[in-house]
């Protein structure tokens, strides 16, 4: 339990700090990956100033997509996600985003829509009640962030590949992009066999409750086999799409395919 | 004939006398950038969510914040994961890690152990490692191991599933791969201590001899 408060600490502490970081420029924050204090120790050690930023900065850029091309190699469509028994479930379950939660979106689930766009046949938005009616399923998976901790919950909702099947999806694109209600505008893409894989959900409710604000009320896109941050919350839309749109964190410097 | 012979074997005698082969030296020292980096970047990544009371002071950090940190990680991770694969290989199959390393025995580290505590441990014969080398390097081997194999279980929870398996699980992996970590870190004070203390082995290290 000791162990538990350390892995997931009060929240308030990392948000302080992530909040300070994004309210730095964004050239600056960038310009931060390689510049700086840090490189000064690395030259330091080296005797020599044998890296200028910028040119270690695109070199950082390029193995990060060479990265990405290696995951993509790797992945398996079939490898699925380990599954835990409910008494594995962390609880409480982490609340985590670059916000507090007060400042969470706030979603009213009657005029919410959930907009479709791109290389799909039926282009026609969903109510919620209309996407409730569809099949679900529920599985208790581990949660890994970015930061590297980890927690145990229960997501239940609609495969996405069933909905993009019934939406009439082209699934030979490369991306399903997905745009939610931050007022920063949160968007993440995923890649198509990713949002094929079995486990990759649409989901409404955690521990079998509608999806609390905290978790992404309305409609979270939960993939066990990606890090936290590719598993969007409050989701308006979705666009199946062949063109790279970028994300929130990705534009950042978090690397694009982070899967798990 | 036997003359020509006898010269043959005088030429490739001379590199007997090398200590550190060539890629050895080699390997070392990209190893030894690879392990900064990673071990730069690593504090980096462990700052944002720390597994103990403390995080490492910024200034020591590389990448700037997390995602510059994950950055270095995992472009460092190519040269030391090829670098290390490479110096395995090498090793076994010249027989270098049998010829310098083994055998390892508890009575023989024990007495080579006294030896350095009481300062009457020799160093005139580079060419061979006394015990506490041997252990040290052999453990350092076993450590570098471990720390690509729980990194790599933490890249890949999914996919290289069976290896978050040997550790246990997720967070298990994650407390190995520091304390590997930690115990690389020891080592190379120590390991950088005793370079500067007979730096003979130093230079052996850069130039072979």
């Amino acid at each position: 339990m000791a162990k538990r408060s350390f892995l997931i600490p009060g929240v308030d502490k990392r948000l302080l700090i992530k909040d300070s970081i994004k309210a730095m420029p964004d050239l600056a924050r960038r310009r931060f990956i390689t510049g700086g204090a840090s490189l000064g120790a690395l030259t330091l050690l080296t005797g020599c100033d044998v890296i200028d930023s910028s040119s270690a900065e695109e070199m950082l850029k390029s193995v990060s997509k060479f990265n990405d091309a290696v995951q993509a190699f790797i992945f398996n469509p079939h490898a699925l996600a380990p599954t835990f028994p409910e008494s594995a479930i962390t609880k409480p379950f982490p609340f985590n985003a670059y916000y507090d939660l007060d400042d969470a979106p706030e979603v009213d689930g009657k005029d919410w829509k959930l907009e479709v766009r791109g290389l799909v046949d039926n282009k026609k938005s969903w109510t919620l009640d209309e996407l409730y009616q569809l099949p679900q399923v529920t599985q208790i998976t581990r949660h890994i962030c970015v930061e590297g901790w980890s927690a145990i919950g229960s997501w239940t909702g609609t495969p996405l590949r069933d909905f993009l099947k019934l939406i009439g999806a082209d699934t030979r694109a490369k991306y399903v992009w997905f745009q939610c209600a931050d007022k920063d505008g949160y968007n993440s893409p995923l890649d198509m066999r990713s949002a094929l894989h079995p486990q990759t959900q649409m989901t409404f409710k955690y521990a079998n409750d509608i999806l609390p604000r905290a978790y992404g009320f309305p409609m979270k896109i939960r993939v066990p086999t990606k890090l936290g941050f590719k598993n969007p919350k409050y989701v308006v839309s979705m666009e199946v799409t062949n063109d790279y749109k970028g994300g929130y964190w990705e534009d950042q410097g978090y690397n694009s395919f982070s899967g798990s | 004939m036997s003359s020509l012979t006898v010269t043959d074997e005088q030429v490739r005698a001379t590199p007997a006398k090398v200590i550190q082969p060539a890629w050895v030296r080699i390997m070392h020292w990209i190893n030894a950038l690879a392990m900064i980096l990673m071990i730069l970047s690593g504090w980096q990544i462990y700052n944002a969510s720390p597994l103990f009371d403390f995080r490492f002071p910024r200034d020591i950090t590389l990448g700037g914040w997390l995602a510059g940190g994950l950055l270095w990680h995992f472009a460092a991770m190519w040269l030391l994961m090829i670098n290390g694969l490479a110096y395995l290989v090498t090793g076994f199959a010249t027989g270098r890690f049998r010829k310098k390393l083994l055998p390892i025995t508890p009575s023989g580290v024990l007495h080579d152990v006294r030896a350095a505590l009481t300062f009457k441990l020799g160093h005139d014969d580079l060419t061979v490692y006394n015990y506490v080398q041997r252990l040290l390097y052999a453990g350092i081997i076993v450590v570098g191991v471990l720390i690509v194999l729980s990194g790599l279980a933490m890249w890949k929870p999914v996919q290289l599933y069976y290896l978050v398996m040997l550790f246990g699980d997720y967070p298990t992996a994650r407390y190995v791969h520091f304390f590997c970590m930690a115990a690389i870190c020891a080592f190379l004070v120590v390991h950088v201590a005793l370079a500067l203390l007979v730096p003979k082995s130093l230079r052996a290290m850069i130039i072979g001899r």
